[in-house]
This record gives C-alpha cells, sequence and structure tokens, in this order.
C-alpha cells in the first residue's frame, strides 16, 4: 500500500492441488485455477472455509509445500524453496522450546544477517521484542513460561526482525483469547504500517480482516475451492478498532464477506456453479464504495445478531 | 517440627537402620573355642567362615577398604579403589566407542527413513542377543581378555543409544524444521541447531539406559576374564570364601552404579525442555 511499484511482488498462477484418491479413482482437487497477484507493501487477508486449502496455499508460498501445477513467482522469480525473503509465521508460533525469547528471535537474525557481531544481533532483536511489546525481562523467559499471547508476539517478533519482503501469516491468532488477538492484531498494524512490508495472511475472522487487510481474497468451498473474488477494503487508514465500525463502509464490507461465506461460497463450488477459472483472475469488488451495487445487495446493518450459529465461529468477535 | 522434605529421608534411614538391626540380630554369634566340637576343631573354625556375617563385620570391612582404597599387593590383593578405577575404565571406553558410533548412525536413521529400513533387520536379530554372548568370539577375534571386556561393552551399550537417537530424531516436530527450513539454515546446521536440542532429551534417556547396562555387564565381564576390575574382586573374594568382602563389594557396585545414573540425570535435566 505504501510503496507502489507497477509490476506485482508476487504472481500466482493457475494454482492447483490435488491429492491422488486411495482408491485409485478420481483425484481429489482441493483447489484448482487460483490466480492472484500481491502488490508490494500490500497487506492481504485470505478467508474461506476451513479445508479449502487456505494453508496449502500458503505453504506453497513458503516453500514448504509443493502445489500440483501451477506457477508462483516473487519478482519474476518462480518460487522453488524456502527462502529468508519470505518470513512465516505459523498457528502454533513454532518457537523453538529449548531457547529463550530472545534467542529465539535471535536464531532468525543471525541466519538472515550471518555477518554481523553478537551485539549486533542481540540489540536488533531486543528492539523487535519491544516493537511487540515484549522486553524488560520477559525476553529471557523460555516459551513454556509465556502465555499464548506472548509467544505468538515472539514469533511476529522474529519474522520482523528477518526484514523479509513477504511476510506470511496462518491463522496467527486462531488460538488467542479475543482481547489478547485484539492488543496483537493493533500491534501487527503498527509495526506493519511503519515498515514497507508486504503482508498474506490466513484469517477465519472477518472482523480482523477488515481491520487489516487492504484486500481480502475469497476462496469458494473445496473441494475445487478457488479463489473468487478480490475484495477491497476502501476504508482510511490508520484504522482504529475503536472507530472503524462507524465507518460508513464497514457493514456494506462486512455483509459482502458474511453473505459471500453463508451462502456463495457454497454455491460457487457446486458443480453446476462451477466456472473454468483457468487463468481468469478473481472478480474485483468494491462493497465499500457507495454506489457500487455490491453495497446495496446486503441485509441492513447489524447483522450480529441474526447470524446463524455456524457463523457466529466464523465471523470471531463481534464488534 | 520437621520439615516435609526430610520425612522421606529419614524414614529411609530407619527403615535401613532396623534392617540392619534384624540382621544383625540373627546372625549367629561366634561360637568360642571352648564350645566347639572335635570336628569343628579340626576344621580351624571353618563354620565361622562359612557363615553370613553381620552388618557389623561389613562395616568395619569397609571401613579399612576405604581408608585405604588404593594399595596394590600383586594381583590378588589390590584396594578397591583401583579395582573400581578398572572397572570405570573399561566401562567408560567401550560406552564412548559405543556413542561414538550410535549417535551419528542414529541419526542417519532418524533422518532417512530409507536408512531406517536398510539397517532395523540387522537392529532387531542383534539388539537381544546377550553381550556375554560375544564373549568367547570376542576372545577369540581379539585375543586380549582387557580388550574384549571393552569389546562386550561397547556392544551392550550401542543399543538403547541407537534406537533412542534415532527415535528422537525422526519425531522432532514438524513445524521445528520448517522453522529451519524458512531460515535457510543446511543441513549440518539445522541438525546441530534444531535435531539435536530438540532429541537431545531422548538421546540422553538412550545414553543413560546404556550406562546402566553397561555397569551390570561390567561386572559379569570381569567374571569371566579375570585379572582385574570389581567382577573379578567379587569372584576372587568368593573363592577366598571372604563373603565380608564380597557384601561390601557388592554394596560397591551399587553406589557407584548409583552415581553413574545420577551423573547422567544431571545432564539430561540440563537438556530437557518444556514444550
Ligand atoms: N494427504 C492428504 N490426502 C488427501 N487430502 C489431503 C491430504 N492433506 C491435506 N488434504 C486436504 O487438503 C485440504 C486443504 O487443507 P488446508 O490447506 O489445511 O486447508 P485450510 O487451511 O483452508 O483449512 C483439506 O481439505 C484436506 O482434507
Ligand atoms: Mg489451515
Amino acid at each position: 500500500m505504501t510503496m507502489t511499484d507497477n509490476t506485482p511482488l508476487l504472481e500466482i498462477q493457475n494454482l492447483t492441488r490435488r491429492y491422488p484418491s486411495p482408491d485409485g479413482g478420481e483425484p481429489l482437487t482441493v483447489f484448482e485455477n487460483a490466480n492472484f497477484d500481491i502488490n508490494r507493501g500490500e497487506f492481504v487477508c485470505i478467508i474461506g472455509h476451513s479445508g479449502c486449502g487456505k494453508s496449502t496455499i500458503l505453504n506453497v508460498l513458503a516453500g514448504l509445500d509443493t502445489a500440483t501445477s501451477g506457477v508462483v513467482s516473487m519478482e519474476g522469480r518462480e518460487i522453488g524453496g524456502p527462502g529468508l525473503e519470505r518470513g512465516v509465521v505459523f498457528q502454533n508460533y513454532s518457537l523453538l522450546p529449548w531457547m529463550s525469547a530472545l534467542k529465539n528471535v535471535m536464531f532468525g537474525v543471525k541466519a538472515r544477517y550471518p555477518d554481523w557481531t553478537r551485539k549486533q544481533v542481540r540489540d536488533h532483536s531486543y528492539k523487535h521484542l519491544e516493537m511487540v511489546g515484549l522486553g524488560q525481562g520477559s525476553e529471557k523467559r523460555k516459551p513454556s513460561q509465556l502465555s499464548g499471547g506472548m509467544r505468538q508476539r515472539v514469533s511476529i517478533a522474529r519474522a520482523f526482525a528477518i526484514q523479509p519482503k513477504l511476510l506470511l501469516l496462518d491463522e496467527p491468532f486462531g488460538a488467542l483469547d479475543a482481547l489478547t488477538r485484539g492488543t496483537i492484531q493493533d500491534e501487527l498494524i503498527r509495526v506493519w504500517s511503519g515498515s514497507d512490508q508486504t503482508v498474506f495472511m490466513i484469517t477465519h475472522d472477518v472482523d480482523e480482516a477488515i481491520l487489516l487487510a487492504d484486500r481480502i481474497l475469497l476462496m469458494s468451498n473445496g473441494p475445487f475451492a478457488t479463489v473468487a473474488e478480490s475484495v477491497v477494503i476502501d476504508i482510511p487508514r490508520p484504522r482504529r478498532r475503536a472507530d472503524i465500525i462507524h465507518d460508513s463502509a464497514y457493514y456494506p464490507i462486512r455483509n459482502h464477506l458474511v453473505d459471500f461465506l453463508t451462502t456463495r461460497s457454497r454455491e460457487l463450488s457446486q458443480a453446476e456453479n462451477r466456472k473454468n477459472t483457468r487463468n481468469q483472475k478473481p472478480l474485483t469488488v468494491h462493497p465499500g464504495l457507495t454506489g457500487s451495487d455490491e453495497a446495496h445487495t446486503t441485509q441492513p446493518e447489524p447483522p450480529a445478531d441474526n447470524n446463524p450459529p455456524s457463523l457466529t465461529m466464523l465471523t470471531g468477535t463481534q464488534p | 517440627m520437621i520439615a516435609s522434605r526430610y520425612k522421606a529421608p529419614l524414614l529411609s534411614v530407619l527403615l535401613l537402620l532396623s534392617l540392619l538391626g534384624i540382621w544383625e540380630a540373627l546372625t549367629p554369634a561366634v561360637k568360642s573355642a571352648e564350645d566347639m566340637t572335635e570336628y569343628e576343631l579340626l576344621m580351624g573354625g571353618a563354620s565361622e567362615e562359612a557363615r553370613v556375617p553381620p552388618p557389623s563385620a561389613i562395616i568395619v570391612k569397609a571401613f579399612e577398604e576405604l581408608s585405604n582404597p588404593v594399595y596394590d599387593n600383586g594381583p590378588n590383593d589390590k584396594g578397591i579403589g583401583i579395582q573400581i578405577a578398572y572397572s570405570l575404565y573399561r566401562v567408560l571406553t567401550g560406552y564412548l566407542l559405543a556413542a561414538l558410533l550410535a549417535l551419528p548412525i542414529g541419526f542417519l536413521i532418524g533422518m532417512s527413513p530409507l536408512a531406517y529400513k536398510t539397517l532395523d533387520p540387522f537392529i532387531q536379530v542383534l539388539r537381544p542377543i546377550s553381550p556375554l554372548a560375544w564373549m568367547p568370539l570376542a576372545l577369540f577375534i581379539i585375543q586380549d581378555s582387557e580388550a574384549s571386556a571393552i569389546f562386550v561393552i561397547f556392544i551392550c551399550s550401542i543399543w538403547p543409544m541407537l534406537i533412542n537417537t534415532a527415535f528422537g530424531v525422526a519425531n522432532v516436530r514438524k513445524d521445528w524444521i520448517n522453522v529451519a527450513r524458512t531460515h535457510e539454515l543446511g543441513n549440518l546446521r539445522t541438525a546441530l541447531s534444531v535435531i539435536l536440542p530438540a532429541a537431545a532429551p531422548t538421546i540422553l534417556t538412550g545414553m543413560r539406559i546404556s550406562i546402566g547396562i553397561a555397569w551390570l555387564v561390567i561386572v559379569a565381564a570381569e567374571m569371566l576374564v579375570g585379572g582385574t576390575g570389581i567382577g573379578y574382586y567379587v569372584w576372587n573374594e568368593w573363592n577366598n570364601l571372604d563373603l565380608t568382602s564380597v557384601i561390601f563389594s557388592i554394596l560397591v557396585i551399587g553406589v557407584v552404579g548409583m552415581l553413574l545414573d545420577a551423573l547422567f540425570a544431571r545432564v539430561q535435566s540440563a537438556v530437557q525442555y518444556q514444550e
């Protein structure tokens, strides 16, 4: 969002993942022909029902997994494996439990800047822990002595400290309680806006996605899932959790997302509605811009209380 | 009032003292010369030597031996310290050689399913063989009793270390390996800075089991090969019908084994981590 360059940082073309069926029949196609770009400095969230292949896509971008077919390229070069220009924050934090919080961050920094002195590595690591609100002694604790929220902060600090071109986050706040999640979201925004980092993040929380993202990619249900829509979040930054719900774009966007997740994600994946998305970019929509017809197709606000039970899980905290 | 953490040790001491008391009380008193039958006198009071000695005699013996542990009066009369040192030397040499082989191979097996499947049949057949069964073959091939004893220790220590290392390495959490991969660590650095510390508690468990087995086996091995060592000492004292020394050396074997185990427990808790 901050730095604009006309070529996208990341291009994903016809990404497909199939698993051979155990009985030798038709292979299981988890997702097919996912096409999307991520621009430099952009914060992109991806939402879709569990099992549609979000984590698989993220792991392919990280270089930890491979797709069945399709190409992922970063700055024009195809991604063939993991690399330090891409930082990953896993849902389960993935801190090394035998090291202190600071050592965990230093582990990343040492790998990224092998020529630095120990003091440089230490100071840089400590600075990034402070940026996420740790330090003053807590950096000496082992992950088992930290709360879930603190562990995820360490994990985020480790990822930011290696200053990757692309930051990949897989449901980073999924395991946290609502209050902690809010605090860390704020920290993530603060750290991100002070950098020119590009972020790709999986979430199942609609409100979180609206708060954080420049753009939200919506995936239809699997099997044969695909990236169906790219929803632009036309809410000016800086955004604050308390104010954002008063923005006129907020409910149109939210309703659009909820509508997609409750009905259209399923409809789109039914065989008769399925389109061949080969080389097809997802439809870009601006539900937050008044005048766009998307803004009028939605139910009146606030929708929170009418949500069916399954939806409450998907949307997480209500404003 | 006694702090509760002293309760168990205090009870242990009380239990020990009462057991020793019962033992002492049950030991028949030594008959004086007038009370002996003619036969007993002819036998030179041999029955006195053959009875199980009371704890008091063992304590006296222990005091004697421990106050001068390193004397050397020829092959059949060496201080207990010297005998223990010989045994420890054999155990540690065989054990270290085993570790040098078991740890790298365990790493390999743990990291490569192919290596695991290739070596598994060999391990499964070799592992249940009693280490002492190797002794005749070792003596024949190596032609040296000292080296044969070390070989027996080597062969018995290798399996727990090998299997635990392989298991620990194979079960390192995938997430931690992924952390190494996303940080572009090479194979060697991944092995040293992620897999080794992650598997260390399991590896140390194997090493601790191995040292325990090695200490069990050395006594038997030394009874067979003879010459020196605590195992030979026990056997030699039995041949001398000196049961006081036999019981004393049994206790020493137990205490040294306990100290070895405690040492490994220390190291183990140093590498232990909590997830
Ligand atoms: N080995 C496998 N064989 C068959 N299907 C698999 C295998 N591994 C994963 N899947 C399927 O791939 C899908 C995608 O999983 P994932 O990327 O974790 O989804 P998400 O993160 O969106 O919840 C799931 O539906 C899962 O059932
Ligand atoms: Mg997932």
